[in-house]
């Protein structure tokens, strides 16, 4: 029987090993799984590369994760947050490394490295420094630059509702990054606010289908970003 | 208009609400439009009336509506800007690849965003000033001048500080090269042809002679604005 629930989210993230790459779902506090990042904030796995549209807020979730100095790298396409300097104090203090992506380059490298797909040319960034040292090519006169794929050993995501299988739907705009890091993962990790029986879950309705997720852990209310934020919380 | 003592009864130029009305006809009914974070998202609240245009927002909506009220809000429905936001009847939710997909693949017909200089041949220059200790930071603005059919520019002709911001060629990093169509300014609506930056439109109480002054380029004028 196939029973991907899991009881805790210390078990959900207890085999992320040192210098992993981990996607993290989110755009801003919309989708971000917070419980998931404080669950990986106490297991403790360090070095990794983390990548995540943004740097976290205040001293939470993903800015969390950065202040524990568990991230050695970013890949994101905006890092700077109105009301948090833990990313950018590190990075001006070269501790922690970082790789500028234009937001659908990121996308689609990610959806690319989840598809089979190694490269691809996208005329984004052309004519700018963020083609500096990449391969160029002419196609029908117009210059398009090659970006590779991006895969990860572990994504961790949020959803509203999972069955058993894995079938996942989400809430509005948190979707963002997560169906394409589900795609893109080796291990796919995901708190969802609902567990659901199969067929729950019309399969018109299905947004991820079960088969990019492996593991799900149930989060009845998970906490906001922004709330935690302006009640001045921090983690650990 | 060209008696001193008249020009003093009205502030020359367009205010902020006044760029935002001047871009918002230029928006036809029908349009898939994206607003950038800023000045742009104005546009929306001076579209005509009787004009359907839809708004994209690249975290994963299409149909953006209006602000929510009070104690409405969702945190999990934002704009680009990590506002809360509303959807209208209609709208459609998607993933990041999938409206990226919508920007680079040519679907949107406009986006309107703000810059920091824009060169005669079109290039703009809106996410860096290049500073040494700056954290780069560049979202989706690479994505939408290269993907976007139509791309609008709304800003002050000058800095702060007076310096033209419409300029031979940029000195601040590329977010895309010869990318701009229209530009609308505090003073004109400003063309961008292959003969360079062309002058489609003056402000109230601006003259072509001021505009030319403040633009660090040739501005070509039609003869039916050549006052």
């Amino acid at each position: 029987m196939i029973n991907k629930h899991v009881t805790s989210l210390a078990q959900a993230v207890a085999d992320i090993s040192d210098n992993d790459t981990v996607m993290i779902g989110g755009f801003g506090e919309a989708g971000s799984p917070i419980e998931l990042i404080h669950a990986l904030i106490d297991q403790g796995a360090k070095g990794l590369t983390v990548i995540n549209n943004n740097t976290g807020s205040g001293h939470v979730g993903l800015a969390a994760l950065i202040e524990n100095r568990q991230v050695s790298k970013m890949i994101c396409s905006f890092p700077r947050t109105a009301n948090s300097t833990v990313f950018s104090d590190l990075y001006r203090s070269n501790s922690i490394e970082l790789e500028l992506v234009p937001q659908g380059t990121l996308a689609e490298r990610i959806r690319a490295g989840g598809s089979g797909i190694p490269a691809f040319y996208t005329a984004t960034a052309s004519g700018t420094p963020l083609s500096e040292g990449k391969e160029l090519r002419q196609f029908c006169g117009r210059e398009y630059v090659m970006e590779h794929g991006l895969k990860a050993d572990f994504a961790l995501i949020k959803a509203r509702c999972a069955d058993r299988y894995g079938n996942l739907t989400y809430n509005k705009t948190a979707r963002n990054f997560a169906p394409i890091m589900a795609m893109a993962a080796k291990t796919t990790i995901v708190q969802t606010s609902q567990q659901v029986e199969l067929g729950d879950i019309p399969a018109e309705t299905v947004v991820t289908p079960g088969i990019f997720v492996n593991r799900i852990v149930t989060v009845e209310n998970p906490a906001q970003e922004s709330q935690l934020v302006n009640e001045g919380q921090t983690y650990p | 208009m060209n008696s001193p003592s008249e020009e003093m009864k009205i502030t020359p130029g367009w205010d902020r609400d006044a760029m935002a009305h001047r871009v918002a006809q230029d928006i036809p009914d029908g349009a898939y439009v994206n607003l950038g974070i800023g000045m742009p998202e104005k546009v929306a609240l001076h579209v005509p009336e009787g004009r359907e245009v839809i708004y994209h927002t690249e975290n994963g909506l299409l149909g953006m509506g209006p602000d929510p009220l009070p104690g409405e809000g969702d945190h999990e429905l934002v704009n680009a800007g990590k506002k809360q936001i509303t959807a209208i009847p209609g709208a459609s939710y998607f993933h990041h690849a999938d409206s990226f997909a919508m920007i680079r693949g040519g679907h949107i017909d406009i986006c309107v965003l703000g810059a920091m200089q824009i060169s005669a041949t079109g290039d703009l220059a809106n996410w860096s000033t290049g500073a040494v200790d700056a954290i780069p930071a560049v979202g989706g603005a690479m994505d939408l001048v290269a993907g976007v059919k139509t791309i609008f520019i709304i800003t002050q002709h000058c800095t702060k500080n007076g310096d033209p911001k419409l300029v031979e060629s940029c000195t601040y990093p590329l977010t895309g090269k010869a990318v701009v169509n229209r530009i609308f300014t505090d003073l004109a609506v400003i063309d961008v042809t292959p003969k360079g930056f062309s002058l489609v439109e003056l402000a109230p109480g601006i003259t072509l002679d001021e505009v030319r002054e403040k633009t660090a380029a040739t501005l070509i004028a039609p003869p039916s604005l050549i006052v």
